[in-house]
């Protein structure tokens, strides 16, 4: 009997594909940067035509405005969910909670601030 | 009978020939047979669009002619990133990087583009869309698209307005299918796990209103041509 439910829970193992988590540093490269920039300066390729520019994330003092909490609503429900921009869009189809708590972090370190500092 | 047989012949051999050159030349830099990317590092490494899904995606027609005179369609390339570099005001294309597609002969596109439209794993997606014959006014749908939904972010919708690390949309109705179309929006991970398109939930009417919108915009294109 032990044997058949290790056998089950193998196949279970097997069948259901891993979804691993990606590093931060590349989800940013993945999906920030085209609007962000390289550089993390909002200054990206898709810019040229857009109403409002993205957000500086190497600007310490608005990114000490912001709380962790807040990066956090921003990145998986979209501009809209904090009164910003729609262009900015929700990322909760595409990045794991996991992955945005790291993506805030990265912020974080692109900033080189911390809230309310 | 000899001609019929003749016939027969060269229509089977066309296939064996195309079904050939897919996994030679053209699996080089597209997917054509394995999963799709699932890691990012994957979907970094991609050089054109995974084509294992094409039967579901294009229009046989629109494969068939720009096979034989291939116009850009991701301005920034297939990762964007690759093809980047810091300029005056913000990022801009690097157009050193980027590499044009071949042009193949009608007889050669023509039998891709059959061999092409076999390629359909996502025929249960399709089937979930209901899109009916309706359309915009450019004014309403570009509100919608630009102003609503926030597209123009990363799309083109005309050669000189929009977003580039996305595909142009101005079009977008000339290549893909209207199911296609309507499933991606709903669903983009659905697609492609790792794709740069976001899922903005956007509802039943709302995605009507899209696929009536880049309808509009391929029409216009193709009546400015």
């Amino acid at each position: 009997m032990p044997n058949k439910l290790l056998l089950v829970l193998l196949v279970l193992a097997f069948s259901i594909p891993a979804q691993a988590k990606e590093t931060a540093a590349d989800n940013y490269k993945a999906y920030c940067v085209q609007c962000h920039g390289m550089e993390g300066n909002g200054k990206g390729v898709n810019v040229r035509d857009m109403s409002v520019i993205p957000r500086d994330h190497t600007d310490a003092k608005a990114m000490s405005g912001r709380s962790d909490e807040m990066l956090f609503k921003v990145i998986k429900e979209g501009g809209t969910a904090i009164s910003k921009s729609n262009l900015m869009p929700p990322w909760a189809g595409t990045l794991s909670d996991e992955e945005i708590k790291d993506l805030v972090q990265h912020l974080r370190i692109l900033c080189k601030c911390k809230f309310g500092t | 009978m000899k001609r019929c047989v003749m016939v027969m012949l060269l229509g089977f051999s066309a296939n064996i020939l195309a079904e050939g050159m897919l996994q030679k030349e053209c699996a080089s830099c597209h997917n054509i047979s394995a999963p799709v990317a699932q890691t990012l590092k994957e979907a970094f490494a991609k050089k054109g669009p995974d084509l294992s899904y094409a039967g579901n995606k294009y229009r046989q027609e629109w494969l068939a002619s720009w096979l034989q005179k291939p116009e850009r369609i991701r301005p920034a390339g297939m990762y964007y990133g690759d093809h980047i570099k810091p300029g005056a005001k913000s990022d801009e294309i690097d157009p050193a990087t980027l590499r044009d597609h071949v042009a193949l002969s009608k007889a050669d596109a023509t039998a891709i583009a059959a061999e092409l439209m076999k390629l359909r794993p996502h025929d249960d997606l399709i089937a979930k869309e209901k899109i009916e014959p309706g359309t915009i006014t450019k004014q309403m749908g570009e509100m919608n698209f630009d102003k609503f939904w926030g597209c123009m972010a990363c799309h083109l919708i005309e050669p000189d307005f929009g977003g580039v690390s996305g595909p142009e949309l101005y079009t977008a109705a000339k290549r893909l299918q209207p199911e296609f179309i309507a499933s991606f929006i709903r669903n983009p991970q659905a697609w492609e796990p790792k794709t740069w398109m976001p899922n903005k939930e956007v509802s039943n009417g709302g995605i009507q209103k899209m696929v009536d919108y880049l309808q509009v915009l391929s029409k216009e294109t193709a009546n400015a041509k």
